[in-house]
């Protein structure tokens, strides 16, 4: 079993193990078809003959109108979804063919940030945050510093005894985050993070997922919001368009220019 | 326990929703362990009463001597009273006292039941050395040369109509603890997928942070547990009060037999293990419902 490192979060400076440090691929789609449903319920399919590559350490926005995929997309890179047809590696393995048992070892080393956030409602902002730490196992005691720093580097260190239920969306947002990347998740999976809180918060989101990338976590964010795009130098794009890749060479590109409407 | 494993615990605990303090399984539980330990109750009691009366009654025999004149009827009790006492075998011959039988008659002929005159049968009361039924056999036989006035009665075969009643109540009993283990096993089973289906989006979450399924079926085990262990406790004081409180009524009855429907040492430490199984029961169904459950879910 591969070793988690949980460091402490002050104790990492940006570009320490950043976007420039490793580039090994981390994730393949291959031909990647999905589809829901099975047999005369099966509907048509969500991804076509998906195919990319991801590189450790990299940033990338997922864009594309609604319906485009993205979600199912991301469901498929969170081992949330099998898809239906193709390859998908993920760590240098196959993930398509991965036991159940062997999963949660692989979604510890992947955060994500529901689009709908799926804070547990019974849960304070400080166990919502530390819920990863204790899945993983670690002692109670190693936990409350971990937290404490998250709570701050998310700007919630006086609502940590709040309820999801008492918070704004931005708030919760900034909670499913936390919770996200504080056990220093290798790929980070975002979906519409900066779809419920205003320009200002959207940027600081931003700026999180940045300083993260920094600290060698490989950063998808699903998005499509294009105000957003320029504001990650070095970022690159992948466009969906009706369940496919418009690049079709599965080369991303950079600076991200605006999609065909 | 330490304070960050209490906390720890106490944080997994509320992963899913445990306000409202004692729950519907709590009370379930308290029923279900509560008329399990009534059954079973009964059942021990039952089976220790006929192993009682087994005892009483093995090797026990009444001989009568059915003879109107009372001169040939004292004659003949004698005798036969002189050849069982030298027969081997028999430990014990002794006349029933004709005043004792008179007593016996009483609520049935009242005063004329002393009538020196009234055809009462002399009787002996004989305890074999042996409780086998080939030494009665054998008492029996060589009593048969006295004469057709001679019966012989075995007292086992008297009460083996109680004896059978005893045995099918405790065999009733066992089959009703086992119902009811096998109902409270279903009735966790049904919480623990209603449980799943509640905490449905939660457990997706726990899922997604790299949960394993026995992590997940262990929150609900240790819920069920717990609900179980509070049912457990109470339903079973109850029983227990309810069990003493039967057994103070049944002994001052005074009857012979009903005394003794009685729970001895062991049996009390039986009952008092049922609320333990009926926990570890609960468990081991809500965790393998959970695990199987979660089988189907990516």
């Amino acid at each position: 079993m591969r070793k988690r490192r949980y460091g402490h979060w002050h104790g990492h400076q940006a570009g320490e193990s950043g976007r420039n440090h490793v580039m090994a691929n981390i994730v393949q789609f291959e031909n990647v078809g999905l589809r829901y449903g099975t047999g005369p319920d099966a509907g048509p399919e969500t991804l076509s003959d998906v195919s990319f590559t991801l590189r450790s350490g990299a940033f990338y926005f997922l864009t594309g109108a609604s319906g485009a995929g993205k979600t199912s997309l991301l469901k498929l890179l969170y081992l949330a979804q099998r898809p239906t047809r193709g390859v998908i590696r993920l760590f240098g393995e196959d993930a398509v063919v991965l036991s159940r048992d062997r999963l949660p070892g692989f979604r510890r080393r992947i955060g994500v940030v529901f689009q709908d956030f799926r804070l547990v409602p019974h849960l304070s902002t400080w166990d919502n945050i530390a819920l990863p730490l204790r899945v993983a196992g670690m002692p109670e005691a190693d936990i409350e510093q971990p937290v404490r720093e998250m709570l701050a580097w998310v700007g919630l260190g006086d609502r940590a005894d709040a309820r999801p239920a008492t918070l704004s969306g931005g708030e919760q947002q900034r909670v499913a985050i936390a919770r996200a990347v504080i056990a220093r998740p290798e790929i980070l999976v975002a979906d519409e993070p900066t779809g419920n809180v205003d320009p200002d918060m959207a940027e600081r989101l931003l700026h999180l997922f940045e300083s993260l990338n920094k600290l060698g976590t490989t950063v998808v964010v699903a998005t499509h919001d294009f105000h957003l795009l320029g504001r990650i130098p070095g970022a690159q794009m992948m466009r969906l368009d009706r369940g496919r890749l418009l690049d079709p060479t599965g080369s991303l590109r950079y600076p991200p220019t605006r999609p065909d409407p | 326990m330490s304070g960050a494993t209490k906390a720890r615990s106490s944080a997994e605990r509320r992963v899913l929703d445990e306000a409202g303090g004692l729950r519907a399984m709590t009370w379930v539980m308290a029923i279900m362990l509560f008329l399990t330990m009534l059954a079973a109750a009964l059942g021990l009691a039952t089976a220790g009463a006929a192993r009682l009366l087994d005892r009483q009654l093995a090797g026990r025999l009444t001989v009568q001597i059915v003879e109107g004149d009372p001169v040939r009827r004292d004659g003949a009790a004698a005798r036969v009273l002189a050849a069982l006492r030298a027969m081997p075998g028999v430990a014990r011959a002794v006349p029933v006292d004709r005043a004792d039988l008179t007593r016996l008659l009483q609520p049935w002929l009242g005063a004329d039941g002393a009538d020196p005159q009234l055809p009462v049968p002399a009787m002996i009361d004989v305890d074999l050395g042996d409780s086998g039924e080939a030494a009665a056999v054998r008492v029996a036989a060589a009593l048969r040369r006295f004469g057709p006035a001679i019966r012989v009665d075995r007292h086992e075969s008297w009460m083996s109509p109680v004896n059978d009643v005893m045995r099918t109540l405790t065999f009733l009993a066992l089959a009703l603890v086992m119902l009811m283990a096998s109902a409270t096993a279903a009735v966790v089973v049904l919480a623990a997928r209603a449980g799943l289906e509640t905490h449905r989006a939660t457990i997706g979450v726990m899922h997604m942070l790299g949960s394993t399924d026995l992590q997940v079926a262990r929150l609900f085990q240790r819920r069920i547990a717990l609900d179980a262990m509070i049912g457990g406790v109470g339903g079973g004081l109850a029983a227990l009060l309810v069990v003493a409180f039967i057994g103070v009524r049944l002994h001052g009855l005074g009857s012979e037999l009903l005394g003794g429907v009685t729970l001895g040492g062991i049996d009390w430490i039986a009952l008092a293990l049922l609320p333990v199984a009926f926990v570890v029961l609960a468990t081991l169904a809500a965790r393998v419902t959970i695990v199987r459950a979660l089988r189907h879910i990516l």
